[in-house]
């Protein structure tokens, strides 16, 4: 972006790094709302409402200028903004006024409440940084690091593979590549095609297999003939750990008689 | 057996163990000793050892006592070891986590309500690493899963027990200072 648009939308501070980065710091709208009343050194208890949601709508707009992705969360806060300043706009209710005469309530009761709230955690979740920061500076002996060096392998079943496939048609779905030509591959040209990647390395990563597959016919011809030299015992399957990556070897049987 | 001869057997204990040493671990080996004798004796170890001011520590974490060194040191272990400071949690999932260690048990839309966004990915990378665990379901209308926080979150932290934790309002004070 550059720098006219910049001072547009936030023309108080020119001199403010780029928003593109200063966005990423914002979790969420409460975080943004907070930020905005630090930077303007607001009174949380007497928030200018109509100048906090007018800056506030700036963000939002520029974030979709800029694509970000504005989930739903931010448009609830941007209407609650919008709601509590008509509400400041008009006159108490009469009718929702309590009968012994009490003030009624500041509309930006709740909000201020739930910004107090919002900061708490955050501060509790600094907290917890720091914690860590602290945690990750100590070793116990005997220090685990080194004794994980034997890598403990938990073995593959027909249904972690069946989910491992599932995921390779779900992210080859999610590209919009064209199919183009009909190439006919066939299982045992394909079984021939991974014997040799098998030569070339020691060891492969499941979905590695696919990156390179063009059609849907491709993908399943594959894994049909990975299944097979399962069957043949030529290759083994294991996990480090449940639900992780799949890895491929050759089995050491098959390596002596090859 | 004396406290006196007790102490070194435990320093032993603690320096071989892997998790946190337990008083009621302890117990069962030491089947003629008091747990309040067991839990004395581990008291004054960790404070004479702590004492010299030696390159280890003993701490308190998750109920039980750790031997570990001491965080200002890591420089050099690190160096020497030559590993990389592990990865660290972001900054989403630290608050949902806290959320969750102050208002636990909870659901996923309590968080919700008070982080004022969605907090799903950071709820699963915590349930991931084991800090979060889920405690059983709250019995109302579509009885939703409660959250609460795992043995290897004080571990994780080095805590000693969820008490440690500074009070929520500790936090409202600093919270406070925004007005």
């Amino acid at each position: 972006m550059d720098g006219t648009e910049n001072q547009e939308l936030d023309g108080a501070s020119p001199e403010e790094p780029s928003l593109t980065i200063r966005l990423e710091g914002f979790e969420g709208p409460l975080d943004l709302l907070l930020h905005l009343i630090k930077r303007e050194e607001l009174d949380i208890w007497n928030i200018p409402v109509a100048h906090i949601t007018e800056q506030y709508l700036d963000y939002l707009q520029f974030m979709q200028e800029v694509n970000i992705n504005v989930a739903g969360e931010w448009l609830v806060m941007a209407a609650t903004l919008i709601y509590i300043k008509s509400r400041m706009l008009l006159p108490p209710d009469p009718v929702m006024a309590s009968p012994d005469g009490e003030a009624p309530d500041d509309p930006r009761k709740e909000l201020v409440y739930q910004l107090l709230e919002h900061q708490k955690f955050r501060n509790a979740a600094q907290m917890l940084y720091t914690r860590e920061e602290v945690e990750n500076a100590v070793w116990n002996s005997p220090p685990r690091d080194l004794l994980e060096d034997e890598k403990e392998v938990v073995a593959v079943t027909l249904f972690d593979l069946l989910r491992a496939f599932h995921e390779v048609v779900k992210r080859f779905e999610s590209q919009t590549a064209m199919e183009l030509d009909q190439e006919e591959v066939t299982i045992d040209q394909k079984l021939g095609e991974l014997r040799r990647m098998l030569i070339v390395h020691d060891s492969l990563v499941f979905s590695s297999f696919f990156t390179k597959v063009k059609s849907k016919r491709h993908l399943i011809v594959t894994f049909l003939a990975l299944l097979e030299l399962v069957r043949l015992r030529e290759i083994w399957l294991y996990q480090e750990k449940a639900f992780e990556e799949i890895h491929i070897t050759r089995s050491k049987s098959a390596g002596e008689t090859a | 057996m004396e406290i006196e001869e007790l102490q070194p057997i435990l320093e032993a204990i603690i320096y071989a163990a892997d998790d946190p040493v337990r008083p009621e671990q302890l117990k069962e080996i030491f089947t003629d000793e008091s747990y309040d004798k067991i839990e004395t004796a581990l008291h004054r170890l960790a404070e004479e050892f702590n004492a010299r001011r030696g390159g280890m520590c003993i701490r308190e974490i998750a109920g039980g006592f750790r031997m570990t060194t001491r965080p200002e040191h890591h420089e050099y272990v690190r160096a020497y070891l030559q590993t990389k400071p592990g990865a660290k949690l972001s900054m989403a999932a630290l608050e949902t986590l806290a959320v969750i260690a102050y208002k636990q048990p909870v659901t996923l839309a309590e968080v919700l309500a008070i982080r004022g966004k969605k907090s799903t990915t950071a709820l699963h990378t915590l349930l991931e690493k084991k800090l979060v665990v889920i405690t059983g379901r709250k019995p109302v209308v579509g009885r939703p899963i409660l959250y609460g926080t795992s043995k290897e979150f004080l571990v994780h932290f080095g805590l000693k027990d969820l008490s440690e934790l500074p009070t929520l309002e500790e936090f409202a004070q600093m919270a406070g200072e925004l007005s």
